[in-house]
């Protein structure tokens, strides 16, 4: 049988490259179980939007003899809220690095950095919409209008529910601190803004740079 | 306490893996080549010194690898035996974002030109 | 249209509708004298905390598989109305279903059967199974777990409200559009299904995520993937499959709500829209979905097969490759399902050769469960009787599968009888078979005691005759040019048919007629007894070796023991609540308090 001197089930008996299992190890611990089952959630949320990707792919050139790309998109704008959303992401990334340190201020300060640049990006979103909308190209006009609409409405709505998350994470981080599930949330929440830059890579690519090619 | 491995035979996705100065260096490093990619899109959608068919899968290509570099430098998504898992949900799912984007692409092309209304009627549609 | 209550009018009681009315009468009544016998017995508070608000796998599995129990007896009542009108509807008479009536119960049959029949049973074996197979305490996120049941027995009453106000859709169980637009389609029914659709589809995606989650990062020490066992394997593939493919059935179906409250034009005739985008969407997930309902019940069968034989499973590694083979290969042939909307010959060819490369796997699985009982010591209990006959019948209903998978071939049988045999053919002995044979498998596991064999033969032989003879004539009827859906038939010939697969839904129909109560012995060493705990800790019963209450290392946050704590407590109040009212003829669980060990 077992002698004394040999390691617990659970623990540490075998190197890891071995298999990519569990091996002997059992169960793993929380802090990598909740942020492994929201990675799999952002996959999904990955899959909705090839789905509305492949809608708009379909659909772009059914404009109903309305508006068509070119004579809608401003690259201009484009180009200001791609760089505004990628440095979001970049000080989001800043801001885990300091929580890690359990830094208070600088956290909540990247933070709030990270939400300012979002709101950058959500503003001339919205702007651009009411635009469109004011000028007769609304959704309901043609079948092109109600996919543009939906697949970067639907990134948009994702960057608002990810604002929301950011000012309730920074009220916890400031009620309770770093504690282990504060900072598995935390973890979870970076996920998801870096997953919503990598979408805006797709969107303004496809979107808006290859739909208004010359 | 809830990490009894310190050899960190697994990594939770997104998280930074290293020292603090080299995760500083990992997301400027990432934050610099996005930009610079990011430059380089939008100049090659405004150019005309490109071959003009090639500058839609030129773009592709571009957005491929920016998103590359936010995997690699913003979610730290490392080809080591720890984050065998990470990479493998990865796979999959770009697996099926590819599935449904070409796949869909693919068939809808074939339908609109087999199926769609008569050329006379093309005019009205598809004003472009 | 009233700002508060918009559509909704009293027009919406459906008094002028004898069949609606008289079901809902019925089944309100019946629902008021449950709610007052549970009343009357103070069973409440136990239900409230012992199941509704459960986090726990089993319970959450048993819930599951009483709403997918509950919610079979209506879609089959829809098949059992259809099979009796179509009989009635021959050549001159015009059977009992007027059009619109009948278009919405082949609408309900259908979305029942596969949302909140075949998806509440599956996941509830998986619920159920998974963690005990894995040797865990539950799975990696029990409170989702409820969550998303929950969500998913809110599609199912929204469905059901649909019978008392209002009215369902008549589109068929995929609301295809522009028929499911609101031009076409004003009435509340659409809305119903969407919506219902759309909130059990959050609830599935969740569990998706928690099974794929626990079986990949929570396992019991030295499970390594090669050592879980085959029904987990199923498990993960089809989760694998909920996490891909219900995604696109949310886009899709929020895609149509679009079209109808906010006036956008994705699928719609005019503005530009493409209802063929609608089709290729809808059937990206509709493939994927049959292979999440099939690939856990060839899970149970492998489980079946191996006990049942005496005998380890043939072929282990071989079942787990072709599990996932499966899985990958099952998100390349959803083109399958609309050959004769016009892709065009190459397109159609490359998915009718995926179509007929998925049957491969599938085969060697059968060759497995073929090998697995060859050379065992083969006990017929009431589960070998489901993998028999399973395993007699997928076959056929496979090879017509292949069959439908040559484009030419479908364009002569497609939406006709043939294909409606086709899929019942495949569905009733591959996932309905699995879900009995899992039911009388892993029911001593649940509630300490064995179902009755006999009965259980009975159950088994309804359902094999009553099935062949309900599905069998309708090949023949789709080669002689029969539509699915139809309400009414021209041809006199057909009647001796359709009279014979009347029969077939009446032998069906007496399978559920065999329920007889629970045994009046209390049953001790239930898994899920609370009190039983003396038993577990011995190990007196076989079946109800549980790990430790908590696996050292996992979740040792504070909340969750201030959460025990309470839980306890409550319990302990509970139990001598149970204790103050003892009923005549049925002696009490014997009630133990038992004190838990304070870990650090």
């Amino acid at each position: 049988m077992s002698t004394v001197s040999e390691a617990p089930a659970v623990g540490l008996t075998h190197q890891g490259s071995e298999d990519t299992g569990l091996g002997h190890r059992g169960p793993e611990s929380k802090s990598i179980v909740v942020p492994y089952g929201f990675w799999l959630f952002v996959l999904s949320d990955m899959v909705i939007f090839s789905a509305l990707f492949a809608t708009y792919a379909s659909l772009v050139h059914a404009t109903d003899g309305g508006p068509t790309t070119n004579e809608l998109f401003d690259r201009n704008l484009v180009a200001i809220e791609t760089i505004a959303l990628l440095l979001s992401s970049f000080v989001c990334g800043l801001a885990m690095i300091t929580a890690k340190r359990a830094n208070m201020l600088w956290t909540q300060g990247w933070l709030l950095l990270t939400g300012l640049l979002g709101a950058v990006f959500l503003g001339i979103e919205l702007y651009e919409f009411a635009k469109m909308i004011g000028e007769g190209a609304g959704p309901q006009r043609s079948a092109f209008l109600s996919s543009f609409f939906t697949l970067v409405g639907c990134h948009g709505a994702h960057v608002t529910a990810g604002l929301l998350w950011l000012g309730t994470m920074m009220a916890q981080i400031w009620a309770k601190g770093f504690q282990p599930h504060i900072m598995r949330r935390l973890l979870c929440y970076s996920v998801f803004w870096h997953a919503l830059d990598i979408i805006w890579v797709a969107i303004f690519t496809i979107v808006y740079l290859i739909g208004t090619l010359p | 306490m809830t990490e009894h491995d310190p050899e960190k035979l697994n990594v939770a996705p997104g998280a930074p893996h290293d020292s603090m100065l080299s995760e500083t260096v990992s997301y400027v490093i990432g934050l610099a080549l996005a930009l610079g990619l990011t430059a380089v899109s939008f100049w090659v959608a405004s150019t005309s010194s490109l071959w003009g068919p090639g500058v839609a899968t030129g773009l592709v290509v571009l957005a491929i690898a920016q998103m590359g570099i936010h995997l690699v430098f913003f979610l730290h998504i490392t080809s080591g035996p720890d984050n065998t898992n990470n990479v493998l949900a990865l796979a999959f799912g770009v697996l099926i974002v590819f599935l449904v984007m070409v796949g869909t692409i693919w068939i809808m092309t074939h339908m609109n030109a087999n199926m769609g209304p008569p050329p006379e009627m093309m005019n009205l549609q598809m004003q472009h | 249209m009233s700002p508060i209550f918009g559509k909704l009018t009293f027009a919406a009681i459906p008094v002028h509708e004898p069949i609606a009315l008289i079901t809902s009468i019925v089944v309100i009544l019946a629902l008021a004298a449950i709610g007052i016998w549970i009343t009357a017995n103070k069973w409440w508070p136990y239900l409230w905390h012992e199941y509704i608000t459960s986090t726990d796998h089993k319970r959450i599995g048993i819930m599951y598989i009483v709403l997918g129990l509950v919610m079979f007896l209506r879609g089959f009542a829809d098949a059992i109305m259809m099979r009796a009108h179509q009989y009635f509807a021959v050549g001159q008479d015009q059977g009992f279903l007027a059009p619109e009536h009948y278009n919405q119960i082949f609408s309900a049959h259908g979305t029942i059967m596969i949302f909140f029949v075949a998806m509440p049973l599956v996941i509830g074996f998986m619920n159920f199974v998974v963690p005990l197979q894995l040797g865990v305490r539950d799975v990696a996120f029990p409170t989702l777990n409820n969550v998303s049941f929950w969500l998913n027995a809110s599609g199912a009453l929204l469905v059901n409200v649909s019978l008392f106000i209002g009215e369902f859709a008549r589109t068929g169980w995929l609301a295809f559009p522009p028929l499911s637009e609101t031009a076409f389609s004003p009435g509340v029914g659409v809305d119903y299904y969407l919506v219902a659709l759309q909130i059990s589809g959050v609830g599935t995606v969740l569990t998706g995520v928690n099974f794929v989650t626990t079986i990949l990062k929570i396992r019991a020490p030295g499970m390594s993937y090669l050592r879980m066992p085959v029904f987990c394997w199923t498990a993960l593939a089809s989760n694998l499959l909920i996490i891909a493919a219900f995604p696109v059935l949310t886009v899709t179906l929020a895609l149509l709500m679009l079209d109808r409250y906010l006036g956008f034009h994705f699928f719609t005739n005019d503005g530009g829209g493409n209802s063929m985008l609608y089709m290729n969407l809808i059937w990206v997930w509709g493939h994927p979905e049959v292979y999440i309902l099939v690939l856990p019940a060839f899970g149970i069968y492998s489980e079946v097969a191996a006990t049942f034989s005496g005998k380890p499973l043939f072929g282990y590694r071989s079942m787990v490759f072709a599990t996932m083979v499966i899985c990958i290969v099952s998100f390349m042939v959803w083109l399958h399902h609309f050959f004769t909307m016009g892709a065009g010959a190459d397109v159609n060819a490359i998915f009718g050769i995926a179509s007929m490369i998925i049957g491969i796997p599938t085969g060697v699985k059968i060759y497995n469960w073929l090998f697995t009982m060859y050379g065992g010591r083969v006990r017929f209990n009431v589960p070998i009787y489901y993998l028999i006959g399973f395993m007699l019948l997928f076959v056929g209903g496979g090879l017509t599968g292949v069959l439908l998978a040559i484009p030419p071939v479908d364009f002569v049988v497609h939406n006709s009888l043939f294909l409606v045999a086709h899929f019942h053919h495949v569905i009733i002995p591959g996932v309905v078979f699995a879900i009995f044979a899992g039911y009388h498998y892993w029911f001593p596991k649940a509630f300490g005691f064995t179902l009755d064999e006999r009965l259980g033969k009975i159950v088994f032989w309804c359902w094999f005759v009553g099935f062949n003879l309900a599905f069998m004539p309708s090949y023949l009827l789709g080669f002689w040019g029969g539509t699915r859906r139809m309400q009414h038939i021209s041809d006199p010939s057909w009647k001796p048919w359709l009279g014979v697969e009347l029969i077939g839904a009446f032998f069906i129909a007496a399978a559920p007629l065999q329920f007889r109560g629970p045994p009046r012995r209390p049953r001790r060493g239930s898994l899920l007894a609370p009190q039983a705990e003396g038993d577990r800790a011995r190990g007196t019963h076989p079946g109800a070796r549980l790990p430790a209450h908590r696996n050292a290392g996992e979740y040792p946050d504070r909340r969750d023991r201030r959460l025990l704590q309470f839980a306890l407590r409550v319990r302990h109040h509970l139990v001598h609540l149970v204790a103050r009212h003892p009923r005549p003829g049925r002696r009490l669980r014997s009630v133990r308090v038992v004190r838990v060990a304070r870990r650090a």
